[in-house]
């Protein structure tokens, strides 16, 4: 909403003012980009104003929207693995983010390219999370690999790797429990399941996406540190991004990780992931509702 | 922890040209506030409940007696946390359930992922333990896959009856239905686990609006995840003006989020907190205490919650 009047405020002609600063802060702040990105930002933007001799809000808004854009990085699609007939992607992320549903959808993208994809039930924990998974399979065609409950999950994942090894798989997509990334024993497990994977496929996992959600705050820098320290990541994946949240934590990450984002989730349909731009995400930033 | 230290050290910094001791002139308090607005929004606090905040405690501060032990810092610090507790309903009474109800009507909504789900299992076993009532949990998540699944096996862990119907049924007549097998079964307590749903989800919000108009629930909780950043107040606005809330569980309170957005829903809506959930383990809530809560939310970490869960 911010962003809106924003936007809707700052005219081809107008001058930069303190008020525009004012704005330009509290819409970026208002967007979850957090406090000290947005110093950096505005900083950043006032030098600039400076330096290119800015007339107008317009100017500062456009080099403001190259910066959001610079930040975020390129994009980048799913890395398949030329050298190992079998890619291994692994899911992580604190509970309730959307990994479970994002992995569906990506099955199923993959699946629809002409992958032969497997999905690994990991997440043992969790009341139903395997009938979840199953269902989802079910729904699109894939084979899940899983076990009892509250089983080792990383004998699922070695489970796992040798199906899709013996039945012809080309993308193994493991499914895990979700995780506080401050609870010590559960960040261990997740390094066994890592390991497991390192084991037995060649350069694997070959992506370690994280999935956090939209209407996250301030936590999510948190997250993403934690878990790229603990076992690394190649991706984050933002979900619930058709809600009014607009997920402006990823600033913070991208930069922070360099780690690029891969896909946006905008809906619980197994067709609602698309692939991340840096461009359409900065100008949803700024749209109107 | 460490961001408690650094907010305490931030203000340390401005007060050190603080002659001596006095009373805390509107500069220093001017400029400590601004740092206690960061902290704030690093907190994930709404931007302008932060601010409508920060202008409260500068009433409170500006010539504000500096004595005894306390520096000028730690002077600031206390009328924040204070100030803090007050606004997260620190000294009245509808921080609690209402029980009086016969039976007890229930409902949890929420977005998607909140913890609706866990929440309505823990609060069964919570409301069985302490309160010697006879839980009924009703699966009324028609969309999620296993959702229904997912309650039955978490009522089957806590001994927990739970009313479920077919893939397929409707939301509404789930619920009323349940009623009845309530009745039949002798419980007096009927807790409704909805279907996640976000805000703008004008179908979906008017899926929950019917339900509550057929079943006319005592109490309607928003699920509210602790890590929630600035949209939280819209979120909980949107839900209120649907369904009119009661109150609000501040779920994921086991991490190191700072759970700002609690004070946000609060100062907006007015809808209290009344649990904080802190696991996934189900007796993993507790009652919501504000003093608890306005440490987390300065960083001073949560030392009586962690005490409780060892
Ligand atoms: N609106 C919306 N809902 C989503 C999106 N992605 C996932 N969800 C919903 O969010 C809820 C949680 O999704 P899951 O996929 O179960 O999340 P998870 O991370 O696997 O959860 P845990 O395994 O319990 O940690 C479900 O209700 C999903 O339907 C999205 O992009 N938009
Ligand atoms: N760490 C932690 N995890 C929690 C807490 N409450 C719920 N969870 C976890 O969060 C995830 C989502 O919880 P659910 O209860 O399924 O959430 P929900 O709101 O019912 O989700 P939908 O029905 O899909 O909208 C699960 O992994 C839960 O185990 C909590 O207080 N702490
Ligand atoms: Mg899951
Ligand atoms: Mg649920």
């Amino acid at each position: 909403q911010l962003f809106s009047r924003m936007s809707t405020t700052v005219e081809e002609t107008d001058l930069i003012t303190d008020t525009l600063w004012d704005d330009l802060e509290e819409s970026l702040l208002a967007a979850d980009v957090g406090p000290r990105t947005v110093i950096w930002l505005i900083e950043r933007l006032r030098e600039r104003a400076d330096a290119e001799q800015m007339r107008t809000g317009a100017q500062v808004q456009r080099a403001l929207r190259e910066e959001l854009v610079d930040l975020l990085g390129d994009s980048s699609p799913l890395h398949l693995s030329q050298r190992s007939p079998l890619t291994v992607m692994l899911v992580i992320g604190v509970n309730g983010s959307g990994k479970t549903t994002s992995i569906a959808k990506m099955a199923a993208r993959l699946s629809h390219e002409g992958h032969k994809v497997m999905l690994a039930a990991a997440d043992t924990f969790r009341a139903a999370a395997i009938d979840q998974l199953k269902v989802w399979g079910e729904r699109i065609s894939v084979p899940v690999i899983s076990q009892q409950p509250n089983a080792d999950p990383g004998a699922v994942v070695y489970d796992a790797i040798q199906a899709a090894q013996a039945r012809g798989s080309d993308v193994l997509i493991v499914d895990t429990a979700g995780r506080l990334q401050t609870k010590y024993n559960l960040m261990e497990e997740l390094k066994k399941i890592n390991k497991i994977i390192q084991r037995f496929v060649p350069d694997g996992p070959h992506e370690l996406l994280i999935v956090i959600d939209a209407p996250t705050g301030q936590n999510a820098l948190l997250q993403a540190r934690k878990f790229a320290e603990d076992i690394g990541l190649t991706g984050v994946i933002i979900t619930k991004m058709d809600s009014t949240a607009k997920g402006g934590f990823a600033f913070a990450v991208t930069d922070d990780l360099g780690v690029p984002i891969k896909f946006i989730g905008t809906g619980e349909k197994v067709e609602d992931l698309i692939p991340f731009d840096p461009q359409s995400f900065v100008a949803a930033l700024f749209a109107q509702e | 922890m460490a961001m408690f230290e650094s907010l305490t050290k931030r203000l340390e910094g401005i007060f050190q040209n603080l002659e001596g001791r006095g009373k805390l002139t509107e500069d220093d308090v001017n400029s400590a506030l601004r740092e206690v607005r960061i902290a704030l929004i690093e907190a994930d606090v709404n931007l302008k409940v932060a601010r409508q905040f920060v202008d409260r405690v500068k009433q409170k501060a500006i010539g504000a007696d500096v004595m005894g032990s306390l520096s000028p810092a730690q002077q600031v610090l206390s009328i924040v946390q204070e100030e803090l507790v007050e606004v997260l309903g620190g000294s009245d009474d509808k921080n609690k359930l209402d029980l009086s109800g016969n039976p007890n009507i229930i409902m949890l909504v929420g977005l998607n992922g909140a913890g609706k789900t866990t929440s309505a299992a823990k609060l069964a076993n919570y409301l069985r333990k302490q309160h010697g009532s006879r839980p009924l949990l009703v699966a009324a998540d028609m969309y999620r896959p296993a959702a229904v699944n997912q309650l039955k096996t978490l009522g089957k862990q806590i001994q927990v009856p739970v009313y479920s119907e077919p893939a397929g049924s409707d939301p509404v007549d789930i619920c009323v239905h349940a009623l009845d097998y309530a009745r039949e079964q002798a419980c007096n307590t009927i807790i409704l686990d909805t279907a996640g749903r976000i805000n703008i989800d004008e179908r979906m919000m008017q899926e929950v609006v019917n339900i509550r108009d057929r079943v006319r629930p005592h109490e309607v909780l928003l699920v509210a995840d602790a890590m929630t950043g600035q949209e939280a107040v819209r979120v909980a606005q949107d839900f209120n003006d649907a369904v009119s809330l009661t109150g609000m569980i501040l779920s994921k309170m086991d991490g190191d989020a700072r759970g700002g957005a609690a004070l946000s829903i609060r100062t907006v809506t007015g809808v209290p907190v009344k649990f904080m959930a802190l696991g996934e383990k189900l007796d993993a809530i507790q009652p919501f205490y504000p003093d608890r809560l306005a440490q987390r939310i300065l960083g001073m970490g949560d030392v009586m919650t962690l005490i409780d869960q060892a």
